[in-house]
């Protein structure tokens, strides 16, 4: 029993420093769990509303649109599982909206198969690499030669993220296994671009 | 030839394609749930309409917003456009864009490299 008690007293705590932690980083959104085409357009909705409010303008607003729905795509089409999960259940990530000044951050994270590391790696080494011309010419190869895949990736929201960001991407993959790995991609959409 | 019309959401476009009344048209956002099978109808009519095209066609594109997964799609129907061109139709391909939205300005741009259909940009003013 009184082990108890103080799990759920730090738990509270728990709550608390969470709170903290999200106003520190200036998140204006944060999710855990499955992406489902539902959440995607409450989370754009949710979004669009606060924007408006802000009185952000209409370009801002459709690049942090453009990057919110490819960011939780990916993750929807992307993500894998991991076996120890009681439900198998893939598209499952973490998702974050921050916003700090003229900054709007997206972050999403999700488990992948570590085989598919190098691969994506490469590909978002390659897209840091290119400047806007770069970009537009990758993004025209693709969309010819890429084929949409059963759940309907065209291969082309990292560029897209690219080209509509004019930012680089921030990514990392950190190891959960042998197995697994987690990945993080970030993207910022300035105001002064 | 059948009409297709379809009434916007906020995830599906507006769609009519009217082959006796010559409106050809898709407007508003994309990012249906199911790309492959929103737009398979649509290509089918294409297919169907290559066979007996109207005079002249002029196919209007007025999108605000399309996702990646719709952008792919998008370049299938105007490959259709490009094959009723090349077989010596009269196709046209107007990209309507909002003034102020130099993305989706440089997104009809992208499509006019790619296919080689007559192809004219349109600025509009929302006010």
């Amino acid at each position: 029993m009184d082990d108890n008690k103080t799990d759920i007293k730090d738990f509270l705590a728990f709550a608390y420093s969470f709170y903290k932690t999200v106003k520190e980083y200036k998140i204006n959104l944060v999710y855990e769990g499955e992406i489902t085409h539902q959440i995607i357009k409450a989370f754009t909705s949710l979004t669009e509303t606060n924007m408006e409010i802000d009185e952000e303008s209409t370009s801002i607003q459709k690049k942090v649109f453009h990057v919110m729905v490819e960011s939780l795509q990916n993750i929807s089409k992307h993500a894998d599982c991991l076996p120890t999960e009681n439900q198998r259940k893939e598209g499952k990530g973490v998702f974050m909206l921050g916003k700090n000044g003229d900054t709007y951050c997206i972050t999403s994270g999700n488990v992948i198969s570590s085989t598919k590391v190098p691969e994506i790696k490469n590909q978002l080494i390659k897209i840091n690499s290119l400047d806007k011309d770069g970009l537009k010419t990758l993004y025209k190869q693709q969309i010819r030669e890429g084929r949409l895949t059963q759940k309907g990736g065209a291969g082309l929201g990292f560029i897209d993220i690219a080209k509509k960001t004019g930012n680089k991407l921030d990514f990392s993959f950190l190891s959960i296994d042998d197995e697994f790995s987690f990945f993080v991609l970030t993207s910022t959409i300035s105001k002064n671009i | 030839m059948e009409v297709i019309k379809i009434i916007g959401t906020d995830d599906t476009p507006n769609v009519i394609l009217d082959a006796d009344n010559n409106i050809f048209e898709i407007s508003g956002r994309s990012l249906p749930e199911d790309v492959t099978s929103f737009y398979e109808p649509i290509l089918d009519w294409l297919d169907d309409y290559a066979e007996e095209t109207n005079k002249k066609t002029i196919f209007d594109f007025k999108l605000v917003y399309f996702n990646t997964a719709s952008s792919k799609l998008i370049l299938d129907i105007l490959l259709k456009l490009e094959e009723m061109y090349e077989a010596g139709k009269d196709v046209l391909v107007r990209w309507h864009f909002p003034d102020d939205d130099e993305d989706m300005e440089e997104a009809g741009e992208e499509y006019a490299d790619i296919v080689e259909v007559p192809f004219e940009q349109v600025g509009y003013s929302l006010d």
